[in-house]
């Protein structure tokens, strides 16, 4: 083998001639920049990598990612995901959905993705907007929302795809914003995690949900609205960094470091390994709460696609490589003269 | 071996078929009964035909008609294509199978009861009357008319077998249910069947794979206790033999149509150099094929159970994407659900096969009853024009050819392929010749491996996934591959290049190319075989699929009574050979048998000008031979009239007069 080494890929190497056509300004470019970014730095090739969607305006992804991509249709993307990996799980391989693609018409799919625990990255885009179709509410749209077609407000209750995730027994959980400076970091750990790996993005739908998640990007606000996770770290938050999150019974409280005797001992640690923790973490919502961003779950499990080899590998042990004729003859054979 | 003494007190006819049917309880085990008698048969070298008949609920109340399971067996020392209409023999292991069955069978026919079930309780099951004044339900077997019409013979065989086993050390659970063998000795005796098969099998599954020799011992003891019964009992007057059929010499074992379909898969895998990967959702009928699939893990066949038929069906695409053969099995809602992702398969050109094992619809049906009714949907059931291979295997042993056809299609033409079967063909069992898997032809399948990089200008959109060969084959570019990244999905293509393309004219070219890229498949397509007369005569039965046997047969029947009658039978839907329109020129009239109201005879219509008209059975049962026998008569003296359909007897409907009452 000469030792000439591999062409190391920038991430502008991993975009395409196509013309990208979201709206100006929507959350979508900052994440297929981040994207972008985070494939040139874990050295991956465009040939080993596929990007799958479904439908919606987060699902035109694949169109600009020049690796191999399938643009599927709506809610379906896990199907194809889980197809390819079967059949090829050396592959670097990316879900890309949304709120309406991954929670509504293709909730259940989702939900059998993460507990099989297929080797992906998953990452739902959520602006909490029906975009594509021009702005209905979504599942993730909160109650009482004014749509088109909620002009009286949305009755529906909302759906956390967090803790939806960590009870469909995702083995990696998180979450980030489409500004955030984290953003890249989340998604190398997604993509470095061995399993499904869900990712929600809080991405911004700057024509028909403009500024739903201001509380949690906006540059003056976002510190005290939004709690960086860090594991083994104590959970404090806060543009003053004097917020924290304590824990009373089994009930999560926000106290200020410093008032009342609290010091930083009497805080939550984050534990990315404990699932109970993260339950209660996916269930913090602005404005009681501060949001969690960053890794709130991980843990090591078999991969299905691994498991299924290490079946076929054991089956050839035990029974030879399949041989055609044996299985012609198999069972009861008679001869006519 | 009882089987080898042939030295009988009692003579023996001679016939050239027999019809048997075993019914009982669903809990009684008729199936493994019929199976076994069918097993023996063929070894015997009869040539057999098989028709399970099993009711949707698992284990329906015991007792009840809903819960009766029934197995028939056509055995012949002739060559059969079918189950047989009129059952000979009947097995009826309790009222409700009596009374489910009894009408089936030719009069004179040879009727084995359970004499021991034939109790107050569940004669009141079977839903017998009690007669006003009477404590005794009503009981058919004391009734004269039964008497003087069938040969009833009353057998305690819930007794006799309880009374075979009393030193067994088994259960009275246990003994109980070893009386289906107990049956079938019985009908050994009958017709003069060897025992060796079945005690093989008994030992082996028993025995040998369960560790339990005790149950083997007992199952053959009562299996020899129901033969030495027939021959000690003097209970029939005569036993029967049926000689071997001069079939074609080779190897041969039983299949039903689900495994040959399964073993085919596997095959068109190995022969095409790729991975079977076989994605599905259980559904009936077609959960076998991922039961004789899932353990054949050492040929490297993944089976993945999807959580729903889409999900299934999008793994199957997925598969093909990443280079390797995506099947995706189910029958008709299953089909239902699939129709947008086969869509998507049409529009990324990649190759997929798709099984649907037909059952009556609409809806859910009928789950376990055979029907055709899925053909539109096969051919037309999906949003926009949006064409693919249409293949009906004809027989049971005919899905193992079917399904290698199909994934040769699929690999080489990259095109998606639906693979119709039915219920019948799928439970079905009949000969299958074994053949020699260096005598099949292998599947050449490419891909591209043009390297951008190495020979291009490094421009990412240098590969172009939508260029076409002579046959409008687009190349089949797999990720892992430098050079060839490209992006796939459902919105229109540009011709060529595969970039996104709302441009008006090239979707025309493009809805076109799909049609014609179908369309030229058709030179794989054996022409249209005409079995009678080549050159044309009085009347064309034409059939699709799982009615091909009854149809062969009643043809043969009219043509040795030398009418002017000939059979052809499709097994492409899509494209149709490219004679059939020749054929069907050269007879003044076309019969089309089908197990749906029309829809073979509704595209024969638009696609040919031909006033064809139809036998339309949808009762979830296969034709009888004597219902296309009694259509080609209606056909021949020209009393057809206007009906676009001729209706079989049995199933003469009027809806004014049955749902309005008018």
């Amino acid at each position: 083998m000469p030792d000439t080494p591999l062409p190391t890929l920038k991430a502008k190497d991993f975009a395409t001639d196509q013309d990208v056509r979201w709206c100006p300004g929507c959350g979508d470019y900052a994440i297929l920049m981040a994207v972008q970014r985070v494939c040139a730095k874990i050295g991956a090739t465009r040939e080993n990598t596929v990007f799958v969607s479904g439908i919606g305006c987060s699902s035109r992804f694949p169109y600009y990612m020049d690796t191999y991509g399938f643009h599927s249709i709506h809610g379906r993307a896990p199907g194809f995901v889980t197809g390819i990996k079967i059949a090829n799980p050396d592959l670097d391989v990316w879900m890309v959905t949304g709120d309406g693609d991954g929670l509504s018409i293709g909730g259940n799919h989702l939900m059998h993705l993460l507990r099989r625990n297929v080797n992906v990255n998953a990452l739902l885009f959520n602006n909490r907007i029906y975009g594509l179709t021009k702005g209905q509410y979504s599942p993730t749209s909160e109650p009482g929302k004014k749509t088109k077609s909620s002009p009286m407000g949305s009755l529906d209750f909302p759906i956390n795809p967090l803790s939806l995730a960590i009870a469909a027994e995702a083995s990696f959980v998180a979450r980030a914003t489409d500004k955030d400076r984290i953003l890249v970091e989340v998604l190398e750990r997604a993509a470095a995690h061995r399993g499904a790996s869900f990712v929600e993005v809080y991405q911004n739908c700057n024509i028909f949900n403009d500024g739903a998640f201001d509380f949690a990007t906006g540059k003056d606000v976002r510190e005290d609205n939004v709690l960086y996770l860090n594991h083994g770290k104590p959970m404090i938050y806060g543009k003053d960094s004097d917020k924290g999150i304590r824990l009373v019974g089994c009930r999560p409280e926000v106290v200020t470091l410093g008032e009342g005797g609290v010091s930083e001992d009497d805080l939550l640690f984050h534990d990315e390994t404990n699932k109970t923790m993260a339950m209660m973490l996916a269930g913090l919502h602005h404005p009681a709460f501060p949001e969690p961003m960053g890794v709130l779950y991980r843990e090591e499990r078999p991969t299905y696609e691994d498991q299924l080899h290490a079946q076929l590998g054991v089956a050839v042990e035990k029974r030879g490589a399949g041989d055609l004729d044996a299985l012609f003859n198999a069972g009861d054979t008679y001869e006519v003269a | 071996m009882p089987a080898d003494d042939h030295a009988t007190t009692r003579p023996a006819d001679t016939l050239t078929s027999a019809v048997v049917r075993f019914a009982g309880d669903s809990g009684d085990g008729m199936q493994l009964a019929g199976t076994q008698f069918t097993d023996t048969s063929a070894i015997l070298g009869n040539d057999v035909a098989t028709l399970p008949d099993y009711p949707a609920e698992i284990r329906a109340p015991a007792g009840t008609v809903a819960g009766v399971s029934g197995f028939q067996i056509n055995f012949a020392a002739q060559q059969i294509f079918t189950p047989g209409d009129q059952v000979n023999a009947l097995v009826a292991m309790n009222p409700a199978a009596f009374k489910a069955h009894i009408d089936d069978v030719e009069p004179g026919g040879t009727v084995i009861v359970n004499d021991t079930e034939f109790s107050k309780t569940n004669l009141k099951k079977a839903g017998y009357p009690t007669p006003d004044g009477s404590k005794e339900p009503y009981n058919p077997l004391d009734d004269e008319a039964y008497n003087l019409k069938y040969k009833i013979l009353r057998v305690p065989i819930t007794k006799l077998n309880q009374e075979a086993l009393k030193d067994s050390g088994m259960s009275p659970k246990d003994v109980n249910r070893c009386k289906n063998m107990y049956a079938l000795g019985l009908v050994y005796w009958l017709y003069d069947r060897p025992l060796d098969t079945t005690i093989r099998h008994l030992t082996e599954v028993f025995a040998e794979k369960k560790g339990r020799p005790e149950v083997a011992d007992a199952n053959i003891a009562a299996l020899k206790a129901g033969y030495f019964m027939g021959e000690t009992a003097e209970l029939f007057p005569v036993r029967y033999r049926v000689a071997p059929a001069p079939i074609q010499p080779g190897k041969y074992r039983k299949v039903t149509g689900n495994e040959a379909l399964a073993m085919g898969l596997v095959t068109a895998a190995e022969l095409a150099k790729k991975k079977l990967h076989y994605c599905t959702y259980p559904i009936t009928p077609a959960s076998d094929i991922l039961h004789y699939l899932a353990p054949q893990k050492h040929f490297g066949v993944r089976t993945f159970q999807a959580e729903d038929e889409i999900a299934a069906v999008c793994a199957a695409i997925g598969v093909g994407f990443a280079g390797q053969l995506g099947v995706t099995g189910t029958s008709g809602p299953g089909l239902a659900l699939k129709g947008e992702a086969i869509g998507l398969a049409v529009m990324t050109e990649l190759p997929l096969v798709i099984i649907d094992v037909q059952r009556g619809g609409p809806s859910t049906g009928l789950p376990t009853k055979t029907e055709q009714s899925d053909l539109w949907q096969a051919l037309l059931g999906r949003n926009g024009d949006c064409p693919t291979v249409v293949i009906a295997p004809q027989s049971p042993a005919d899905c193992f050819r079917g399904a290698i056809e199909a994934c040769r299609i699929a690999l080489t033409r990259m095109v998606p392929v639906l693979l119709l079967t039915d219920g019948y063909i799928a439970n079905g069992s009949e000969p299958w010749r074994v053949p020699k898997a260096s005598e099949l032809e292998p599947i050449e399948v490419r891909h591209t491996t043009a390297n951008r990089d190495r020979d291009g200008a490094g421009d990412a959109s240098h590969f172009l996934p939508y260029t076409r060969d002579a046959n409008l084959t687009r190349p089949w570019a797999v990720p892992g591959n430098p050079g060839t990244e490209h992006r796939l999905g459902g919105l229109e293509k540009q011709n060529n290049t595969g970039s996104v393309s709302y441009d008006p004219a090239n979707h025309q070219l493009m809805t076109r190319i799909r049609a014609e890229k179908v369309a030229r498949v058709v030179d794989l397509v054996p022409d249209l075989d005409v079995h009678g007369d080549p050159d044309g005569g009085d009347l064309l039965v034409l059939g699709w699929g799982g009615p091909f046997g009854s149809i062969r047969t009643a043809v043969d029947q009219a043509r040795a009574e030398g009418r002017s009658v000939s059979a052809a039978h499709l097994r492409y839907l899509n494209p149709m050979p490219k004679n059939l329109g020749d054929v069907l020129k050269r007879f003044d009239r076309v019969l089309i048998p089908e197990l749906n109201n029309g829809q073979l005879r509704l595209l024969i219509r638009g696609r040919y000008l031909c006033d064809a008209r139809g036998l339309n059975k949808i009762q979830g049962k296969p034709f009888l031979i004597e219902e296309i026998a009694q259509a080609i008569d209606l056909m021949l003296s020209g009393d057809w009239g206007d009906a676009e359909a001729l209706y079989p007897q049995a199933g003469g409907v009027d809806v004014n007069a049955q749902a309005l009452g008018v």
